[in-house]
């Protein structure tokens, strides 16, 4: 038999004992060993300059042919969307095919493949805007997912593993943004993902590529030299949607009220 | 073609990637859910309450409820675009999503109803191994039996009366542990819904209370329909079989039961319209910035079948028929599929209703019911899978009934 003072001088010696391995454990935690080694991490993000789209599409088909998204498909991981608000104060919005093609018509398309015409004389104000995954510091898309396919990197990027989507749809419904789809070849959930492939080498995504108008920018928020960021800091920009408490990540100049 | 589209018509501006991704397997999921927890609460009213009334429905509903158990998953698995890896929900599961709860929740509950039936019939299980095994010339069919109760068995064989009074105190612990399962299967079934912040018509704590509520409705509902059907078939049969009860019996017990259950049925129906409406008012009174648009879904493109199918035929018909005294057999047949519509309808209008309007909240989506498949997607989520779906319990119920007879004394 053990007395109660024996018994506590034994735990606390096993305790210890065991605090001794945990404590170099410790030293292996690949976080830190990850920060330790570039000090201090990205966090990307994304600037859209809303007042240089000129609509061209170059984004989205670049876009496509870098991420294997079928081209004829009618999914896209980002798209163009076109406003018109004419005198009345109405708004138009259209985005055919996700402007893979520009916008080829003039009227804005309204469904059933039917277009709308809008004089020239109405318009009051009209301009495009590029939509993508916000990849959002709270992400509605990664907290629904029942198998955890969809996670976010510590770098602050929302993937999807193929391997492991079963296919729900639930953060399909879960985004608020509707910028997921499912793959027309994998059938799983996808989404753009920042070119991950690319920007963890060090490149630019495909569409900042693609882009000749400088309209679409990719930064590390985590680093004050970077220009895109020095540009968030100190200039006006605006997020989508801000009331679903998401915290997206793209930001954009120029925003106007009428875009959704 | 894109998943979605061969069933999604689009208008005005949605963005491009939106489809109506939930089609109508998600609406059985929540029906047939519901249709399991309602079965169960209403045997359990007899087994936990001991609403002496019930009797002759409670065991009924409880094989039923165990019928439709499996039938629960199936939408899910016909929906899922990678069905092979529909087990990962179970193995892997993400607990920050409300879907992981599926597993655990849906576990718990087969094996409380499963224990629960055996306590109930332990007693014909061992009866029928017995008399089995004194048979001397086993036919291979009568052999499968003799092994198939014997496993049931499960080597207890002591049917003394203490024996089956400690079943019956069994049976009651189970059933009570059983109605907060059931609720909370069902509920979270709500909550999936409620959840989604993205999208206004779903985005309220009210839905899994609203969902509970209906569920019941329709199991009790389902309960006494099947009921009625089988006591019929019964009745045809007596006049053949001599062993059966006398066709007079049955036609009293059935009306008394019916009559019995239906006064239930209308307690949970005023509790669910009145939640239901509650929430369309809340709506329309805070009137927030998706109100816009959930006006226009649901009072003009929604308008018949919230309206007219839904509240009209699904719920104030079978209230009249319901509540005007003589309850007959007719009536109540009539009014109970009603319910059943209603309760239906109410799904569809808050799974496909959710879906008919664009995150954009600039243009509307509308799904065609895909009925005459020409692919397999078109098949597992159109017409052709949902009545899949919606018979496989009723087969199952009548493999079940051939091992726990529903209308067998045992106790
Ligand atoms: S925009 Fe949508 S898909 Fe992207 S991180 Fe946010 S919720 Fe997820
Ligand atoms: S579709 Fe895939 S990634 Fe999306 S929630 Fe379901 S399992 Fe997760």
């Amino acid at each position: 038999m053990m007395n109660r003072r024996s018994f506590c001088k034994k735990t606390l010696l096993v305790a210890g004992g065991l605090a001794l391995p945990l404590s170099a454990l410790e030293l292996f935690d690949p976080k830190r060993l990850l920060a330790e080694k570039d000090e201090k991490g990205a966090r990307w993000v994304f600037l859209v300059d809303t007042r240089k789209c000129v609509g061209c599409g170059f984004c989205v088909k670049g876009c496509k042919v870098e991420n294997e998204i079928p081209y004829d498909a009618n999914v896209t991981r980002t798209w163009v969307e076109r406003y018109l608000v004419t005198s009345d104060g109405k708004t138009h919005i259209d985005s055919p095919k996700g402007a893979r093609d520009g916008f080829p018509e003039k009227g804005i398309e309204i469904g059933h493949g039917k277009l709308e015409e809008v004089r020239d004389e109405d318009i009051e104000k009209a301009f495009f805007v590029p939509k993508l995954c916000n990849q959002c510091d709270n992400p509605p898309c990664v907290q629904v997912c029942p198998v955890g396919a969809t996670y976010q990197t510590e770098d602050g990027v929302v993937l999807v593993d193929r391997k492991w989507c079963i296919g729900c749809g639930y953060c399909i419904m879960g985004c608020p943004y509707g910028v997921r789809f499912f793959h027309p070849v994998h059938h799983v959930a996808d989404k753009c993902n920042f070119c991950y492939h690319r920007i963890s080498k060090g490149m630019q995504t495909a569409c900042v590529d693609s882009c000749a108008f400088g309209a679409r920018r990719i930064g590390n928020l985590r680093d004050p030299e970077d220009p895109v960021t020095k540009v968030i800091m100190t200039e006006r920009v605006n997020v989508l949607k801000e009331e679903y408490g998401t915290k997206p990540q793209v930001f954009y100049l120029g925003l106007s009220k009428e875009v959704k | 073609m894109v998943h979605g589209e061969a069933w999604t018509l689009k208008e005005f501006f949605t963005y491009p990637n939106e489809y109506i991704y939930w089609t109508i397997q998600i609406v059985m999921y929540p029906f047939m859910t519901g249709l399991v927890a309602g079965a169960f609460v209403l045997s359990s009213l007899y087994h936990v309450f001991g609403v002496k009334q019930l009797k002759g429905i409670a065991r009924f509903s409880l094989v039923f409820s165990f019928a439709l158990l499996p039938v629960a998953m199936l939408p899910l698995m016909l929906h899922l675009q990678q069905p092979l890896r529909g087990i990962e929900v179970m193995l892997t599961p993400h607990f920050t999503s409300a879907i992981a709860a599926f597993g655990i929740v849906f576990t718990t509950y087969g094996m409380i109803v499963a224990s629960e039936l055996w306590f109930v019939y332990r007693k014909h299980f061992v009866e029928t191994a017995l008399s089995l095994k004194e048979k001397e010339r086993r036919t291979p069919g009568e052999q499968f039996a003799y092994l198939l109760f014997s496993a049931l068995t499960m080597g207890a064989y002591d049917v003394s009366h203490e024996a089956l009074e400690a079943d019956e105190r069994a049976v009651k612990k189970l059933a009570a542990a059983g109605i907060p399962v059931a609720c909370f299967l069902h509920g979270y079934a709500g909550f999936i819904f409620g959840s989604v912040k993205a999208n206004a018509l779903w985005m309220t704590p009210l839905m899994p209370v609203i969902f509970i509520c209906s569920a019941v409705v329709s199991g009790i509902a389902l309960c006494i329909l099947t009921y009625i059907i089988t006591m019929e078939i019964r009745k045809a049969l007596a006049a053949r079989r001599p062993e059966l009860p006398s066709k007079e019996e049955l036609k009293s017990a059935e009306s008394q039961v019916v009559v019995m259950t239906s006064r239930y049925l209308l307690m949970f129906m005023v509790a669910a319209i009145t939640l239901e409406l509650l929430d369309l008012v809340f709506r329309g009174y805070t009137a927030v910035k998706s109100w816009d648009i959930l006006r226009s879904v649901i009072y003009e493109r929604d308008f018949v079948n919230i309206f007219v199918v839904q509240y009209g035929l699904g719920n104030l018909v079978p209230l009249v028929l319901f509540l005007v005294p003589g309850l007959t057999i007719r009536r109540a047949i009539l009014g109970t599929a009603l319910v059943l519509l209603g309760v239906f309808m109410m799904r569809w209008n808050v799974v496909i209703g959710g879906q008919a309007f664009s995150s954009s909240f600039s243009g509307f989506m509308h799904y065609t019911l895909p009925v005459w498949p020409d692919s397999i997607e078109t098949f597992k989520e159109g017409l052709g899978g949902a009545l899949l779906v919606a018979v496989v319990p009723f087969f199952l119920f009548w493999i079940l009934n051939k091992v726990m007879p529903v209308f067998k004394e045992t106790h």
